[in-house]
C-alpha cells in the first residue's frame, strides 16, 4: 500500500563521499549535469562514465540501487529514444513499413539515452549518499546569499525539513483513514474517474483536517521552544568544509575543464 | 457461525529487509455472541489480528473462515464481509468526514447499496443504539466532544448491521467518567442486540469487567485464552510481558500470602469488597 | 515568591458560528489564585474540557489572561520584552508526540531549542548529551523519530526542553496518547528530574495513578480549582472525585467501599501495601 513509497532514498554506510560537505555534492551534481550538456563526442562521454564510475565506487553504495532510479524514467527514457530514433532526417539506414532509421537519428538516442540514464545515477548518487536534513542545510547555505533580494532562505528551508519530517507521518495516516473507510464499505478502486474522484471525499477530509491539526500543534510547540525565525539562532551541526571537500571541488572543476577540451574542443 | 482462524501468519513488510512477523501461528474460534477482549501492548499483533479479521489484510499463510467459508478465497464477497464483520478503528477523526453526524452515519449503509429509506432507518437506530441524542444529529461531527465522536464513530459501523463488531482501543484519550461510559454502553448493546462483540485494549483493568473471554497477545503470538480469572492467575507470567493484572488480583493474593482466605481469582472491586467482608467476619 | 504564580486568572474565548457572527463567550479558565513553590512536583487533575490545559498554556506564554496576571519566575507573561525569557523558563511538553518533534534525527530535535536561544554549537552538543541521557534516550540519538515508540518520543520531547535549562516544565497530558508501558516511561522520567534536577514539575492529567508522588494537586473543574491538597486529602474524598468525572485508583476506592462496609480503615489509602496492612491489623 501507501507505505511502501520511501521518500529520500539516502544508503547508510560509511564512505569518503558520505562524508563530503552538502554544499559540494549539490554543486559538483550540478556540474556533472552541465558536462553533460557540453560534451558531444564519444570520448567526453567515456570521461563523464569513467568520472561517474568512480564517484560510485568511492561511494561504497551498490551499484543496483543505482539502477533502481532508473525504473520510474523507463517510460521517459523509451519515448525519449524512439522519437529521436525514428523522427530524425538525414542519411537512412534501415528501412521498412513506414518507419526509417537514420544515422544522424541512432548517434542523438544513443545520446540522448546516456544522457539521461546518467543524469539520473549523477543525482541518485547525490541522495543516496545525502541524508535529506543535510541536503536541506546545503541548500540553506548555498542559497544564503539571496537574502539579500529579500528571499526568505531560512524560512524554505525550515519549511523543506517539516516537510521531511511529516511526509511520512501522513502518509501512514492516509493508510490508517484509508483502511477505516474501507472498513466502512467505501470502495477506492472502481468506478469511473468521476466516481473515482468522488470517492476520495471520505479520505481526503480526514487527511486535511489532520494536517492542519498537526501544523498548529506543531507551531505552538516549535514557539514554546522559542523558535523566531532564523535571525540569532545558532547551529548544531554548522557546515564547515574540510580538507577533503577543497579537494573535491578541485577535481570536480578538473574533470569540467577536461570535459570541455577532449569532449568539445579538441574533437 | 463462527469465525475460525487457521493457523494464521502475517509477516509485515514481507520482501523486504524489514520484514517481522506481526501474527505467528495464531488459532481462535470465535462463536456467536461471546464478548472477548483482545489485550497486549503496542507492537503485540492485536490490531494486525483484528484487520485479518474483516479481510483488511490477508494472512502471508493460513486461512480465516467466517461462518464455514474462507474469505480470501477468490471471489469472496469482501464488501459484504465487512458489513457483517464491523471493525472501528481507534481514532474517530479517521473516519469522520461528512458534513453532519447524520449523513456521517449514512455512509457505511449508502455504500451497501441498499435504498434511501432503509440507509435512514439504519443511520437512525445506530445512533439511538450509541446514546446520541436527536439535537446532535445535523451538527458537525467535528464539533463533538472526544466521548461522541467515538459514539458516532460506533454508530457509522452499527448501521451495516455487523454480526461481529470489532473496537480498537475504544477508549483512547477520554478521561475515567468518559471511558466508563462508552464501556458501558457497548456492554448495553451487546446486551440488546446479542452479537459478538470484540474489544481491543492493552488495558486489563478497563475490560475484566466487561468480558467472558480474554485473550492476551504477545509478540505476535496468542499467549493466554481463557476467562479472565483464568487468564489473571497467570499474573506473574503477565507480569514477565509487560502487562499486569487488575490491582485487585495482587491485593487478593497479597492477602490470601498472609493467611486470609480469600479467593483469589477475583478481579473487580465489588467481589473483592464481600469477599474481604466475608473473610474478617468469619 | 514561588516559581509560578496565576492572581485572579480569567480566560474567555469567543465562540463564532460559521459566518463568523459571534454565538457567545466561553470562560475557560475562571478566578483562578494559585502559587506553586521551585522545585515541587504539582500535578493538575480535571476530566476533558476542565480548563486544565488552558490553565497550562498560560504558564508558557501561550496563552495570556483575559482577566488577571500570570508571574512565571516574578516575571508578568502578559510583558511582550519578557516573552522569550519567559518560554524558556518555563519549558511545555504537549499531547501529542507527533505533533511537537521538528528534527528527523533525535538529537537534531532536542537541540532545536538550544538553537533558537542562539546557544553556542559546543554547547549545544554538550546540553544535548546531557539531556537525553536524563531522560535515558541517549543510546537512541542517532535514530529517526519516527521508528519510535510513544513513550520514547515523549521522552524525546521532554529531553528537548531541558536541553533549554528551564526552571520548570509543564507537561500538558503527556500520557494521553500512549499505551500503559510508555505512561510509566514517561512518569518514572519526569519524576526523575524533579528528584535529580530540583526541576519543578507541573504535570496535567487525568489518570488517577500519575499524582501518587505529587507533593501537592489540584483538581479542576468548571474552569476554577475544585480540590486542592496532598494526593491523600485529595483520594480520601472518593464521592467528590467522582462528582468530579474521575475515578480513584482501584486500591483506594476498595479501601473507601470497605470502609462503607463498617471496616475501621484510614482515609486515603494510596498503596496496596497500606491496605494489605491496614487489613491485617483488623483481623488482629
Amino acid at each position: 500500500m501507501l507505505k511502501d513509497i520511501t521518500l529520500g532514498q539516502y544508503y547508510q554506510t560509511d564512505s569518503v563521499i558520505h562524508r563530503l560537505d552538502p554544499r559540494v555534492k549539490l554543486v559538483s551534481t550540478v556540474v556533472f549535469i552541465i558536462s553533460l550538456f557540453i560534451v558531444d563526442n564519444f570520448i567526453g562521454y567515456l570521461i563523464a562514465a569513467a568520472f561517474l564510475f568512480a564517484v560510485i565506487k568511492l561511494s561504497k553504495v551498490p551499484f543496483s540501487f543505482m539502477v533502481r532510479g532508473m525504473k520510474s524514467i523507463l517510460i521517459l527514457l523509451l519515448f525519449a529514444v524512439v522519437f529521436n530514433l525514428f523522427l530524425t532526417p538525414g542519411e537512412v539506414l534501415v528501412s521498412f513499413w513506414k518507419l526509417k532509421i537514420t544515422k544522424e537519428g541512432l548517434r542523438l538516442a544513443v545520446m540522448m539515452a546516456v544522457r539521461l540514464m546518467f543524469l539520473i545515477i549523477g543525482s541518485s548518487v547525490m541522495t543516496l549518499t545525502t541524508t535529506p536534513n543535510h541536503l536541506t542545510d546545503g541548500l540553506e547555505k548555498l542559497l544564503n546569499p539571496l537574502k539579500v533580494f529579500k528571499v526568505p532562505v531560512h524560512e524554505i528551508a525550515m519549511m523543506m525539513s517539516i516537510a521531511l519530517r511529516f511526509i511520512p507521518i501522513l502518509l501512514e495516516e492516509t493508510d490508517k483513514i484509508m483502511k477505516a473507510q474501507i472498513a466502512r464499505g467505501a470502495d477506492f478502486e472502481s468506478g469511473n474517474l468521476f466516481k473515482k474522484a468522488k470517492s476520495l471525499v471520505p479520505l481526503l477530509v480526514p487527511l486535511f483536517i489532520s494536517a492542519f491539526r498537526r501544523a498548529n500543534d506543531l507551531a505552538t510547540a516549535m514557539e514554546a521552544r522559542c523558535y523566531r525565525g532564523g535571525e540569532h539562532r545558532t547551529k548544531m551541526k554548522p557546515l564547515v568544509y574540510a580538507k577533503r571537500d577543497f579537494m573535491a571541488y578541485a577535481f570536480v572543476f578538473g574533470y569540467l575543464v577536461l570535459c570541455i577540451v577532449f569532449g568539445k574542443i579538441l574533437f | 457461525m463462527s469465525i475460525i482462524l487457521d493457523h494464521v501468519n502475517y509477516i509485515y513488510e514481507e520482501d523486504t529487509t524489514m520484514a517481522y512477523p506481526a501474527l505467528t501461528d495464531v488459532n481462535l474460534v470465535i462463536p456467536d455472541g461471546q464478548f472477548i477482549g483482545l489485550i497486549g501492548h503496542t507492537g503485540s499483533g492485536k490490531s494486525t489480528l483484528v484487520q485479518h479479521l474483516n479481510g483488511l489484510l490477508k494472512p502471508t499463510s493460513g486461512a480465516i473462515y467466517y461462518n464455514g467459508a474462507d474469505i480470501n478465497d477468490e471471489g469472496y464477497d469482501k464488501k459484504l464481509l465487512r458489513s457483517k464483520v464491523g471493525l472501528v478503528f481507534q481514532y474517530p477523526e479517521h473516519q469522520l468526514f461528512e458534513v453532519d453526524v447524520f449523513s456521517d452515519v449514512c455512509f457505511g449503509p449508502k455504500n451497501l447499496g441498499l435504498d434511501k429509506k432503509e440507509i435512514q432507518l439504519r443511520a437512525y437506530a445506530a445512533l439511538k443504539q450509541v446514546g446520541i441524542a436527536d439535537e446532535y444529529f445535523y451538527q458537525s461531527p467535528f464539533d463533538l466532544s472526544g466521548g461522541q465522536k467515538r459514539r458516532v464513530a460506533i454508530a457509522g459501523v452499527l448501521a451495516m448491521k455487523p454480526e461481529v463488531l470489532i473496537l480498537d482501543e475504544p477508549t483512547a484519550g477520554l478521561d475515567p467518567k468518559g471511558r466508563d461510559e462508552i464501556l458501558d454502553q457497548i456492554a448495553k448493546l451487546r446486551e440488546e442486540t446479542g452479537m459478538t462483540v470484540i474489544l481491543v485494549s492493552h488495558s486489563m483493568e478497563d475490560v475484566a469487567k466487561y468480558v467472558d473471554r480474554l485473550i492476551v497477545m504477545n509478540k505476535s503470538r496468542v499467549v493466554f485464552d481463557d476467562t479472565p480469572a483464568a487468564v489473571f492467575a497467570h499474573y506473574e507470567e503477565l507480569e514477565q510481558i509487560g502487562l499486569a493484572a487488575p490491582q485487585i488480583t495482587y491485593i487478593m493474593q497479597a492477602l490470601r500470602e498472609k493467611g486470609l482466605s480469600v479467593d483469589t481469582g477475583i478481579t473487580t472491586v465489588t467481589e473483592a469488597k464481600e469477599a474481604i467482608l466475608k473473610a474478617l467476619r468469619g | 515568591m514561588g516559581i509560578i504564580k496565576t492572581k485572579d486568572l480569567i480566560f474567555e474565548y469567543i465562540r463564532r458560528d460559521e459566518e463568523g457572527n459571534v454565538e457567545g463567550i466561553t470562560r475557560a479558565v475562571d478566578n483562578v489564585s494559585l502559587k506553586i513553590e521551585q522545585g515541587d512536583f504539582v500535578a493538575v487533575l480535571g476530566h476533558n474540557g476542565s480548563g486544565k490545559s488552558t490553565l497550562a498554556k498560560h504558564l508558557n506564554a501561550i496563552l495570556y489572561p483575559t482577566e488577571g496576571t500570570v508571574w512565571v519566575d516574578g516575571k508578568d507573561t502578559s510583558d511582550d520584552d519578557k516573552l522569550w525569557e519567559i518560554r524558556q523558563t518555563a519549558g511545555m511538553v504537549f499531547q501529542n508526540p507527533d505533533n511537537q518533534i521538528i528534527g528527523q534525527v533525535v538529537e537534531e530535535d532536542v537541540g532545536f531549542g538550544p538553537e533558537n536561544l542562539g546557544v553556542p554549537t559546543k554547547e549545544i552538543w554538550e546540553r544535548v548529551e546531557e539531556s537525553l541521557k536524563a531522560v535515558g534516550m541517549y543510546e537512541f540519538r542517532k535514530h529517526s523519530p519516527n521508528k519510535l515508540s510513544g513513550g520514547q518520543k515523549q521522552r524525546v520531547s521532554i529531553a528537548g526542553v531541558i536541553a533549554m535549562h528551564p526552571k520548570c516544565i509543564v507537561l500538558d497530558e503527556p500520557t494521553a496518547m500512549l499505551d500503559p508501558k510508555g505512561r510509566k516511561e514517561v512518569i518514572r522520567a519526569v519524576r526523575a528530574l524533579n528528584d535529580v534536577e530540583r526541576i519543578t514539575v507541573i504535570l496535567i492529567t487525568h489518570y488517577m495513578e500519575e499524582i501518587i508522588y505529587a507533593d501537592k494537586v489540584f483538581v479542576m473543574d468548571n474552569g476554577t480549582v475544585a480540590m486542592e491538597g496532598t494526593p491523600r486529602e485529595i483520594f480520601s474524598q472518593v464521592e467528590k472525585l467522582k462528582e468530579l468525572r474521575l475515578d480513584v485508583p482501584q486500591v483506594t476506592l476498595l479501601a473507601h467501599e470497605l470502609k462503607q462496609g463498617g471496616l475501621d480503615l484510614p482515609d486515603g489509602i494510596l498503596t496496596k501495601e497500606e491496605l494489605v496492612d491496614a487489613l491485617m491489623k483488623l483481623k488482629k
